[in-house]
């Protein structure tokens, strides 16, 4: 039994930290200039409009200040990263065994294909800047669901819809990274469902970045139609590195009346990355987005989804696991506004941090003085497995009519000693004790992740508490 | 007692800075039943955490031999591993695990052996039938919103599964109900059958031991041991109490 488990740990700890050598890369320079703006734009063979909005995006960034309210970024210099890298061998395919060798055994040491075969209705898997396969099952293209990237996307039948729905959500002048993303965004995923269809197994899209000093901005931008549902899962991971990664994607969300769509994210970054995402959905009466969200990796993440209720009857249901360990200062949670009556929300998140690690669960929960009747509920929970290590809850909010029933509950603590005393007098090593009660902690959130991401969350928290003792 | 399966010489313990136990003197030989009795604050339940290396009590100086082995400085999922079991007198109460996974845990790390579910759940499902529990506990997160009746059968519960060869229970009576206390002590007697196991029963009332024949009887007053006597020395200790042992 013991040796069974110490070989699932070996293959974890190579599970992501690998890398391919660069020969076959493309990259442009370092830094962020007009000129590398534009040469990204010719790469992309952007129609006119989209050229124009990334300079303008340029012009943004360079406006804005660097957030001054959360984790140092200060180890970040934009002059020393790369932000396009491709393979030379530029080109998408449909076929697992079209894609150049060692990027194919990339995604199979982090097991898309089986996963593709096995689960899901469509894949979709980035490599640094640019998608390397787009696949969806027949019978799920046959109901009319839309799964591509989004460049190709940008010039066929559902053009006009991009157009309309790109960057609304989330404009540039949101914050200085999100004009960052403006500028310089690749790849990425495109997903429409029609109304009424119900997507019964999931999609899922993989990022990962190989490059060193590289960033990876994709765009996923999903559309569900009236009374339709989706289930799209997000993966993401990439070697570690002694310099700065940049991880600044985008994903806009728009539900509609009566639909629904479940959003699931595992990061899985090394521990150089600043994960700098925005992610928001628009929830339009009745509809619903679920969150899953999962933040184990990168060395700084400001991370806080938001969900836009605009119609009446709107739900937003955010679950969250963030689990921060030496050298790293994880900055997550969510955002809400109830702007229409009798809508509700719930979160519930739960934080973990040993070794010196920092997480901080920041929320803001709006309602807005026409959301009568609207229900908001923020639970969060932290544990910290040492001395060492740091847990801050800032949650705001912000209610403006009296018919609302809003409840926050939050909760700090440590790892008990007595616990762990208790389980180890059943035979239990010290490691395996902490690591049941770490993963007891986080049983209510890992029951919601898709099976296969729920053992990955459990085998990583088995991963990090090991060689947590002394 | 020729083989002793517990040998403590000695024991000098403290806890942050009070000085608990006085050079504490016990032997336990294989399969016997032996009961600690005191008034409170003598030291019963420190005996106890400080035979299974709880890091909170320091053992200042003395020795602790298990089975040939000295435990004195052992982690305590070593010293469960060697085969002492105590059933807490405070189960603790761990969110997100089962009570039937956790046994499973435990049984597996205790022997060393992987176990299929089926097997296991057999095994449980008749252990649990013994304490009259309802398989359905077994479903339910380790000890969270169990009774205090609820957790001390579980901790038998454990005791059954894991077999040790010397049991520690600490104040495995105190709260429980007439009925409770029967249910218990019917596990109790069960474990002795079974595994023909020793028993370190610590306790400041006797209900428990009513079923059980006892071998020894020690009394710990202010970290000693001032009298140690055959099964008898529970009925004077119930008639007359400590007093004239302080």
């Amino acid at each position: 039994m013991k040796k069974e488990k110490s070989e699932v740990q070996d293959i974890d700890r190579s599970l992501y930290d690998f890398k391919n050598e660069d020969a076959d890369a493309y990259r442009l320079k370092e830094g962020l200039t007009e000129e590398i703006v534009s040469q990204i734009s010719v790469e992309k063979n952007d129609p006119a409009w989209m050229k124009k909005f990334r300079l303008e995006s340029l012009k943004i960034y360079n406006e804005l200040e660097v957030p001054n309210w959360g984790p140092s970024i200060e180890g970040l210099d934009i002059d020393n990263i790369v932000t396009y890298v491709r393979n030379r061998d530029n080109k998408m395919v449909k076929d697992w065994d079209e894609v150049p060798e060692d990027i194919k055994d990339t995604f199979e040491r982090l097991g898309i294909p089986e996963a593709e075969r096995k689960s899901l209705a469509g894949v979709g898997a980035q490599y640094d800047s640019e998608l390397v396969y787009h696949n969806i099952k027949d019978e799920v293209a046959a109901q009319g669901v839309v799964y591509s990237d989004l460049e190709s996307a940008l010039y066929g039948e559902y053009a006009d819809m991009i157009k309309e729905h790109f960057m609304r959500l989330i404009t540039p002048r949101d914050h200085k990274f999100a004009a960052l993303h403006g500028a310089v965004w690749s790849g990425g995923s495109f997903v429409y469902v029609p109304p009424g269809v119900s997507v019964e197994i999931p999609l899922q899209s993989y990022f990962r970045l190989n490059a060193k000093g590289a960033g990876q901005f994709e765009h996923t931008l999903i559309i569900v139609d009236e009374g339709a549902y989706l289930h799209f899962i997000e993966g993401c991971s990439a070697p570690k590195y002694n310099v700065a990664n940049l991880h600044a994607g985008a994903v806009e969300l728009f539900v509609g009346k009566n639909a629904t769509l479940r959003y699931s994210t595992i990061e899985n970054w090394s521990k150089n990355m600043y994960n700098l995402n925005t992610k928001r959905a628009k929830v339009e009466a009745g509809g619903k987005i679920e969150w899953i969200s999962g933040s184990f990796g990168s060395h700084i993440s400001y991370l806080y989804p938001m969900s836009i209720l605009s119609g009446e009857g709107a739900r937003s249901e955010f679950t969250g696991i963030t689990f921060a360990g030496a050298g790293q200062n994880l900055d997550t949670g969510c955002k809400v506004v109830h702007s229409a009556p009798d809508t509700s929300s719930y979160v519930n998140t739960k934080s973990i941090s040993k070794g010196g690690g920092a997480c901080t669960f920041r929320s803001s929960v709006v309602i807005n003085r026409n959301a009568k009747g609207s229900k908001a509920s923020v639970s969060c929970e932290s544990l910290m497995l040492d001395s060492m290590s740091r847990s801050d809850t800032i949650p705001a909010m912000d209610i403006r009519t009296k018919d609302a029933d809003v409840g926050h509950e939050a909760k700090i603590g440590r790892i008990s000693d007595d616990a762990v005393f208790y389980l180890m007098s059943r035979g239990i090593p010290e490691d395996e004790a902490k690591a049941m009660i770490v993963s007891g902690f986080s049983d209510n959130v890992s029951k919601e992740l898709p099976l296969e991401y729920a053992v990955e969350m459990n085998n990583l928290i088995r991963l990090e508490m090991k060689g947590s003792i002394g | 007692m020729s083989e002793a399966l517990l040998r403590i010489q000695d024991l000098n313990v403290s806890v942050e800075d009070n000085h608990i136990l006085h050079g504490l003197n016990i032997e336990i030989g294989k399969g016997e039943t032996h009961v600690i009795m005191g008034p409170n604050g003598a030291g019963k339940s420190t005996l106890g955490q400080a035979i299974m290396g709880n890091p909170r009590y320091s053992i200042d100086s003395g020795s602790i031999v298990f089975d040939g082995a000295d435990i004195t400085a052992e982690a305590t999922d070593k010293i469960a591993k060697k085969g002492i079991f105590m059933s807490f007198q405070n189960p603790l109460e761990v969110p997100g695990i089962s009570l039937r996974n956790f046994i499973k845990n435990a049984v597996e790390e205790c022997t060393g052996e992987r176990m299929r579910l089926w097997d296991f759940k057999k095994k449980l499902d008749a252990a649990m039938n013994v304490l009259s529990m309802d398989t359905e506990y077994g479903d339910r997160d380790l000890n969270v919103g169990f009774s205090g009746g609820e957790k001390k059968k579980a901790e038998i519960l454990q005791l059954l599964m894991l077999k040790p060869k010397l049991a520690i229970l600490d104040e495995t009576d105190s709260g429980l109900d007439v009925d409770a206390v029967r249910t218990v002590s019917k596990g109790i007697e069960h474990y002795r059958k079974e595994t023909d196991g020793a028993l370190l029963i610590i306790t400041h009332s006797t209900r428990i031991l009513e079923s059980l024949s006892v071998d020894r009887t020690h009394i710990l007053v202010d970290g000693k041991i001032v009298k140690t006597g055959d099964g008898s020395l529970v009925d004077e200790i119930n008639e007359n109490g400590y007093e004239k042992y302080l």
